[in-house]
């Protein structure tokens, strides 16, 4: 197919309907509407549903719903949106139904503003809901890369029974870009057993529910989602080096910061100054071991971790390094975005005061 | 160049680079010696809208009128009395970037009367790249939507397919190719051609329309 040219927002939109999404349940906020809107044109035509909830909290028990019944269900919403969800994901992560939830991210606390942030990373990727649980949180950097992982996300939920986060900064839902629709790697999935699909009469029925009257079973049912979350470390940590061989200095940023990081990149090595980037794909599974082997790489002196926020996944960062490296951090917040020049004094400052 | 009526209203596809085409021609104007302003009346994208660049507009003494509520994260749907003052104070030659959909082109229909008054030009800018204008038929239902939620009428049509910067010259022909099959169904000119500069001389000759060159203003942050 050719490339053609689409708005971050709905590109999601249109490679979930590609993934086989047929049923959506939304509410409006800035700067995702364009989510629901494509989805309520688009779905009707493809035989699915597109349901406006009457707030966040109805979406999110749909999406339990729709799932429990082992159709391919998303919602989407931003920052504030995700907050209201946050009891409903956990609730889905407990009864380990697949589902996947885009957030394009704003600026926050609270109500925040509606321009770009990445000031979710700790809710994303820390919880947000309650309970021991993870989301597959993926990050991407572009459109294409928004349209090529959301068709993945269903999969990844599918296979592992598990709620795939897409997160988006506001500048990768409402930004255009050339972009392909492609298919995807075609992975073997485990048939629905679990959904509730009616039971003809032939079998026991099956029950969606994350409540445990017993504790110990409560503890066995958190020790198999354990085990579950490690394959799926294993088996599904993404994440991009770009320039890291022989760099002095090591970036960590992912989205947005990326695509403005890697310019940066290129502006330190006209100055002579080697820096490269580890780009988390996936924030959880967070690429661990790629910024260990940095830190064991000879050339680099420091990171920096570069985000739109206060500085959240610098945590991560610190945690892989092991304090083998010092773990530095720039980032701008509540809707104001990095400069390349700002990024490279920074690098600057860094590599001075680490010799 | 720049021959149109004194209002001119800029629509399309949100996504189309009608903004990016707004912009370069307001700067065209101004640069051509007139006393300019430019209405961003669009209340449906949050982000790449031109009061994003309101400094520039300014240092070239460009006036910029937009919501009466000042700042980027205005989310909301306030347009300006302000507005009025290009319908009034005919001294000022004026551009208005209407928001890209049917939606968007409500807010300008609240201008109705004052465009009643006075002739104007609204060029429809097509992007043959964007999902819901990629054939005649889409096309055509967005132009039709765009003029009922306005209540007014296209009167010439802009050629802006691309690719951001993986633009090739068969892309813009590819456009002129919808374009052109546009205009003979609506009867409506195909004023300009619109290309990056780099890309205006490898352009064929005798095209229907002119060609317009343009910079990029309306830039990504890494850009």
């Amino acid at each position: 197919m050719a490339k053609e040219l689409w708005k971050g927002n709905e590109a999601i939109a249109e490679a979930a309907i590609k993934a086989g999404c047929r049923y959506f349940f939304g509410y409006p906020i800035t700067p995702q509407n364009e989510i629901p809107e494509y989805m309520s044109l688009r779905l009707p035509q493809e035989g699915g549903v597109f349901l406006q909830a009457e707030s966040e909290v109805a979406a999110i028990n749909m999406v339990y719903g729709g799932a429990g019944s082992g159709a391919r269900v998303m919602t989407s919403s931003s920052s504030p949106g995700i907050s209201l969800k946050a009891e409903g994901i956990s609730y889905i992560a407990g009864a380990e139904l697949p589902c996947v939830i885009v957030n394009i991210v704003r600026g926050g606390p609270g109500l925040g503003g509606i321009q770009p942030a990445q000031s979710d990373y700790y809710q994303a990727t820390k919880g947000g809901g309650h309970g021991d649980y993870r989301l597959i949180v993926i990050a991407p950097s572009s459109v294409q890369e928004a349209v090529d992982l959301t068709q993945e996300a269903f999969d990844m939920a599918d296979q592992y029974r598990i709620p795939v986060m897409i997160m988006g900064d506001g500048m990768i839902g409402q930004m255009m870009e050339p972009v392909e629709f492609r298919p995807v790697a075609k992975r073997t999935l485990p048939e629905k057993t679990w959904a509730t699909v009616g039971t003809a009469g032939k079998r026991e029925p099956n029950i969606i529910n994350s409540l445990f009257i017993d504790p110990q079973e409560c503890e066995n049912h958190n020790i198999k989602l354990f085990k579950k979350y490690d394959e799926i470390t294993a088996n599904e940590t993404r994440v991009e080096n770009y320039n890291v061989e022989g760099a002095e200095i090591v970036f960590v940023a992912y989205g947005t910061t990326a695509r403005i990081v890697r310019n940066a990149i290129n502006k330190l090595a006209e100055e002579g100054i080697k820096a490269g980037m580890i780009r988390p794909i996936t924030l959880w599974p967070f690429p661990t071991e790629a910024i260990e082997a940095a830190a064991n790489q000879a050339s680099v002196k420091a990171f920096i971790s570069v985000e739109m926020s206060m500085g959240q996944m610098i945590d991560d960062v610190k945690i892989a390094s092991n304090g083998k490296k010092p773990v530095h951090f720039y980032g701008r917040t509540g809707g104001m975005i990095p400069t390349p020049a700002a990024i490279v004094e920074h690098a600057k400052k860094v590599l001075g005061g680490a010799k | 160049m720049f021959d149109e009526r004194r209002i001119r209203i800029i629509t399309g596809h949100y996504g189309s680079g009608k903004t990016e085409f707004a912009v370069n021609y307001t700067f065209g104007l101004a640069a051509a010696g007139f006393k300019t302003a430019i209405v961003d009346l669009d209340i449906v994208n949050p982000y790449f809208r031109s009061r994003q660049i309101e400094p520039l507009f300014e240092e070239k003494g460009i006036r910029v009128i937009s919501s009466s509520i000042k700042g980027l994260s205005g989310d909301i749907p306030a347009l300006s009395p302000e507005i009025n003052t290009v319908f009034h104070d005919k001294s000022y030659q004026a551009v208005l970037d209407v928001g890209g959909d049917k939606v968007g082109a409500t807010a300008l229909g609240r201008y109705h009367e004052s465009l009643d008054r006075e002739p104007y030009d609204m060029l429809f800018v097509l992007n043959a790249n964007r999902s819901f204008t990629q054939d005649l038929d889409g096309a055509i239902n967005y132009i039709r939507e765009i003029e009922h939620g306005s209540r007014q009428k296209v009167t010439a049509l802009v050629n802006n397919t691309h690719l951001c910067g993986e633009t090739t010259i068969d892309e813009i022909m590819k456009g002129q190719v919808l374009c052109e099959k546009v205009s003979d169904a609506l009867g409506l000119p195909i004023k300009y051609v619109v290309a990056h500069k780099s890309l205006v001389p490898k352009l064929p000759q005798n095209l229907k329309g002119e060609v317009f060159p343009i910079d990029i203003y309306m830039k990504k942050p890494w850009e």
